[in-house]
């Protein structure tokens, strides 16, 4: 009987502590401030990279330099982290749930829409942008990505990136072809010309999450589907997306240009290096450029064209390209508003703008600082006209990063299907759509 | 035991079997950690055509790899420790009193272990948080927190161990030794602790062991300056390339201390298991 | 099963004994002062208390805690727009818990198909991971040349980190560079064409290899040391009545090692169903389908979408399922020693 008794008061007691940190847990979530800095707030800032560079470390080699700068021109102190694409999300989880953590920080762009329904980050309002020089001076494309249509962006973009076709001018000369392909009958019928022995036509990542739900956004854009409807709900298996998903297995299935082995691709970098190591001759991705660096190669190796478009008429939208890139945004929580601004304002000055996206390979996101030659190569300028032109940012709304997580998922699966001979029909690929369509839970 | 005449080849096959499988990996691990990234990308091959220790170089310039050892090393030795130490005292406790709740005790501790990782990672996040706003004691992205988190995970199997331990200990020499004078804890530091070193040796490496290797914590709660090597070797796979032959150098170059300091110590560890756990 | 310790042991104790001797007299005046003031009986009632505080602290700050605020959260609709401020999520009652074993539902099937394949990876796993422990174990036995090596040998992939272990494995099931390939096709002419082992049906199998190269030897060092423990008596007496080998080792080392099996697997089952680091490091962020283990399931459908409610609904089923299982193996196995 005693033993029993502990036994209740032990429960009890666990109970009332539970409640108590419930009750902690709320009042943590509402704690007005929290900033990384105590003493001296006005002259330090926490500032969160992502990983852009070769390594952590070359990043922070990157980096540092500016942030010097930075403390030279205004006295305030930056600590930089690189956190690892691998952690950043969690570690933004934890900031936003804390109210703990780094005054400004680098998101993936997609998660712009996402983030911003926390609430968590300043919104940067018509004031705020007009300081950093207007609406009119970042590129519209890329600030199109900072959050939900009619919102104040919860963001500014820095490094600005979008899709290309990368071929392989010597292959493409041995196979007797002298331009890239304009049309995707063309791509298809040079990818065979190209499939021979150990070489292959076209080279996918094809158990990457984020590439396959990126591919599915711009196929889907050629076939003229919407990923949500206008309300806000979502149709991943419309016949539409239906189509473009299965036109981009078919590569494998089909038309059998890209080798079965990319189903397994899943660190997003394994099909840079068969288009790098002359594996495989064409490659639909973001900048290459320091892979390509890497392996010395230069523009002898590679050309850089537009990834075709649908004919016109065909109902698509002329899109080949999403918008990529890197968003910088600002905590709410953060001791030091002004500290964090003037940061803002220098990694989008026109300076650090060019200094920062040639050693990225990136492209600036604000207008004036093009007038770089180093802007001026055939590869940037190319990557330059689609992100002006027929690039469109994924759907901003706050289930984004649901599409992103089943559509990608249900995708890896499709390509292992491919890989693996089995038939990729619109049954199959509609069945694992609709799979991922229901499982998105809608967040308000 | 009488062997029969075909164990000697049952013998040969079971424990070549056996072998083999623990030793491919580590062969792999070894052979590709010193060959040029190219030769591991391009297919395997036995025998490494070009052999190159620049991996073994390399690996302290992609990631700042001695932080990330220091890091778990302190983590884990630290966690290890303290954990044996408030097992010792636990286990104490229930191989010697009986008393009420005793047995809630134990089955609640043990219980613990099947808590998945993921109900109570957030929590326990959002509890850190707060016992840090409220006593300026920094939990979250501290060592201190991963190591008080990483002590509680290998408390459970602890305690239940050293009691086995314990118990095997006979009642009969601490109550002499309380005769003499002792008090309980008198008698648990003269008497008992002395007896069970191997016990308590098998659970302390279990419980570095337990913290070494802890990755989806670690992933939340460290920041840069405190991360650990289960969630630091991952800086290899950086955006521009795997460099596998660097993970299997890193890989090698950290488990070489570890796994020495285990092989001089499961002497112990299997008669601490002997005594113990297996009662 | 009979207490044995080692001639190496009571030596031991003897000497802490001889060279105890009696306390110095200080501290017993001060004991014996404090005993004067503090009621005998729950001074004698106190201690077990005051030991275990500091392990009923932790888990309640570690464990139990957090794992009931997790129960908390799994009645709310606690997603990214009310992560920063918990008190305005939504109460949502058993919704969470209604969506999940909805099997007609895709989250529904989908945990259910995920529950499935780590059942049955655990199954496996486990299987294999004592089986392995067994044969490892049992061969030991008697002296053979290299013994001590192949001891400490089979110890290393216990040893090694998680990430470094897996990650080797992951290496090596690559299709086209990896060694498993390599010696199945290329080598050894088995197969023709080359297999996925990262996705695809294989996944599974590949999984379960790389916990059992894991786990095994833990397994195989529990059942070692509980083979020392049984006295050889047992083994020269039914010697005599000339009974085989195949014969001991059923009628002796089996049921001689039970309750060090009961609990062995019992471990074994609850660390495997909860493995969360080898399915991560293996496939990366997604699973393939076919070896969906589950906490990988919960924290993709929860934890990168930032849904939280859901997430923990689906970790308290778990736990749930866990609890029962427990308490119907120790049920059925019955353990004897906490009552003793």
């Amino acid at each position: 009987m005693r033993i029993r008794k502990i036994g209740y008061v032990a429960v009890a007691g666990a109970l009332l502590a539970a409640a108590a940190a419930c009750g902690g847990g709320d009042t943590g979530g509402t704690a007005s401030g929290g900033g990384t800095t105590d003493s001296g707030a006005a002259k330090t800032l926490t500032y969160w990279a992502s990983n852009q560079g070769t390594s952590l470390d070359n990043d922070k080699q990157v980096l540092q330099p500016e942030l010097d700068k930075f403390e030279k021109q205004t006295g305030i102190k930056v600590n930089l982290e690189v956190v690892p694409w691998a952690d950043l999300l969690n570690r933004i989880l934890a900031a936003t749930t804390s109210g703990k953590g780094p005054d400004v920080l680098n998101i993936g762009n997609t998660w712009s829409a996402s983030l911003q329904a926390t609430g968590a980050f300043l919104p940067f309002d018509d004031k705020l942008l007009t300081d950093l020089g207007g609406k009119d001076r970042f590129l519209g494309p890329s600030l199109a990505a900072t959050g939900a249509a009619g919102k104040p962006p919860t963001a500014v973009p820095i490094y600005g990136m979008t899709y290309g076709l990368f071929y392989n001018k010597k292959m493409f000369k041995e196979a007797g072809i002298d331009k890239p392909p304009a049309t995707w009958d063309e791509l298809v019928a040079d990818g065979k010309k190209l499939t021979h022995g150990k070489q292959w036509g076209l080279a996918v990542e094809g158990a990457s999450v984020s590439e396959n739900s990126h591919h599915a956004f711009i196929f889907g854009q050629q076939h003229g589907s919407d990923l949500f409807d206008a309300s806000g709900k979502p149709q991943f298996d419309s016949p539409q997306q239906v189509a473009a998903i299965k036109q981009y297995l078919d590569l494998m299935a089909v038309d059998k240009i890209v080798n079965p082995s990319n189903a397994e691709y899943s660190n997003g970098t394994e099909a840079v290096n068969d288009f790098v190591n002359g594996k495989a001759a064409m490659l639909m991705w973001q900048s290459i450029a320091s892979q390509l660096k890497a392996a010395n190669l230069g523009d002898d190796y590679y050309g850089l064209a537009p990834i075709p478009l649908p004919a016109p008429g065909s109902g698509g939208k002329q899109v080949n390209g999403m918008v990529a890139g890197i968003n910088l945004a600002v905590f709410n929580f953060t001791k030091n508003r002004d500290g964090a601004l003037k940061f803002v304002k220098f990694m989008t000055s026109a300076e650090e703008q060019q200094i920062l996206n040639k050693t990225y390979g990136s492209l600036p996101t604000v207008q004036d600082a093009y007038n770089d030659p180093a802007f001026q190569t055939p590869t940037i300028k190319a990557f330059q006209d689609i992100l002006a032109k027929t690039a469109a940012p994924l759907p901003q709304v706050p289930e984004e990063s649901q599409f992103e997580t089943l559509v990608g998922t249900a995708m890896n699966q499709l390509w292992a299907d491919a890989a693996s001979g089995k038939p990729i029909t619109d049954e199959s690929v509609k069945a694992k759509l609709t799979q991922a369509n229901q499982q998105v839970q809608p967040g308000s | 035991m009488r062997e029969p005449r075909w164990l000697p080849l049952a013998r040969w096959i079971g424990l070549g079997f056996l072998g083999l499988f623990t030793l491919i990996p580590l062969y792999v691990m070894v052979s590709s950690s010193i060959k040029p990234l190219q030769d591991v990308q391009n297919g395997f091959s036995w025998i490494p055509t070009t052999i190159s220790l620049r991996p073994f170089a390399d690996i302290w310039k992609t990631i700042p790899l001695a932080r990330y050892f220091g890091n778990s090393l302190i983590v884990a030795s630290i966690a290890s420790v303290l954990s044996v130490t408030v097992a010792i005292f636990a286990a104490y406790a229930v191989s010697r009193y009986r008393f009420p709740g005793r047995r809630v005790f134990t089955v609640t501790v043990l219980s613990t272990q099947m808590f998945p990782g993921i109900l109570f990672l957030l929590p326990l996040f959002m509890i850190f948080v707060n016992v840090g706003n409220a006593t300026g004691l920094e939990l979250y992205g501290s060592r201190t927190g991963l190591i008080i988190t990483y002590l509680t995970f290998s408390l459970p199997f602890s305690i239940w161990m050293l009691v086995g331990y314990f118990d095997s200990i006979p009642k009969a020499l601490d109550e002499a030794a309380k005769v003499d004078g002792n008090g309980p804890l008198g008698a648990l530091f003269r008497v008992v602790i002395p007896a069970a070193i191997p016990g308590i040796v098998a659970v302390t490496i279990y419980a570095f062991m337990t913290a070494w290797g802890e990755v989806l914590f670690a992933s939340v709660m460290t920041d840069d300056s405190t991360r650990t090597l289960a969630v630091g070797l991952r800086g290899y796979a950086t955006e521009n390339d795997v460099y596998w032959n660097q993970v299997m150098a890193a890989s090698l170059v950290v488990s070489v201390p570890v796994v020495i300091g285990f092989l001089l110590l499961q002497r112990y560890l299997v008669q601490g298991l002997t005594a113990g756990a297996v009662k | 099963m009979v207490a044995r310790t080692t001639p190496h042991q009571d030596e031991r104790r003897d000497a802490t004994l001889a060279g105890g001797g009696p306390p110095p007299p200080g501290r017993r005046g001060l004991r014996s002062r404090l005993a004067g003031r503090i009621p005998f009986g729950l001074r004698r009632l106190s201690v077990p208390y005051l030991l275990i505080i500091p392990a009923i602290a932790l888990e309640l700050l570690i464990h139990v805690i957090p794992m009931l605020v997790g129960v908390g959260m799994s009645f709310l609709r606690l997603t990214q727009f009310f992560i920063r401020n918990w008190s305005a999520a939504p109460f949502v009652g058993l919704s969470n818990y209604q969506v999940a074993v909805d099997f007609d539902s895709a989250v529904g099937s989908s945990l259910l198909h995920s529950f499935t394949i780590t059942v049955a990876f655990t199954a496996l796993s486990v299987g294999l991971s004592w089986l392995f422990g067994t044969v490892g174990a049992v061969l030991m036995q008697g002296a053979f040349r290299g013994r001590g090596f192949l001891r400490t040998f089979f110890l290393v992939p216990y040893a090694l980190p998680v990430y470094a272990g897996v990650i080797t494995w992951s290496f090596m099931f690559q299709r086209d560079t990896g060694m498993v390939n390599h010696v199945l096709v290329d080598q050894l002419h088995l197969l023709g064409d080359r297999p996925f082992w990262l996705i695809g049906g294989n996944s599974f199998a590949a999984v379960v290899i790389v916990c059992v190269w894991r786990s095994w030897p833990f397994a195989f060092l529990i059942l070692m040391a509980g083979l020392q423990n049984i006295d050889n008596d047992y083994y020269e007496a039914s010697a005599i009545d000339g009974a085989s080998w195949w014969r001991q080792f059923r009628s002796i080392t089996l049921p001689m090692l039970r309750p060090v099996n009961q609990v062995l697997v019992l471990v074994l089952f609850l660390w495997t169903f909860n493995d969360f680091n080898t399915p991560y490091v293996l496939f990366g962020k997604a699973a393939p389908q076919q070896a969906d283990l589950i906490s990988v399931h919960i924290y993709q459908s929860s934890f990168i979408t930032w849904n939280f409610g859901s997430g923990s609904a689906m970790s308290v089923l778990l736990l749930l399922f866990l609890l029962a299982v427990t308490v119907v193996y120790l049920v059925a196995t019955s353990r004897r020693r906490s009552d003793a």
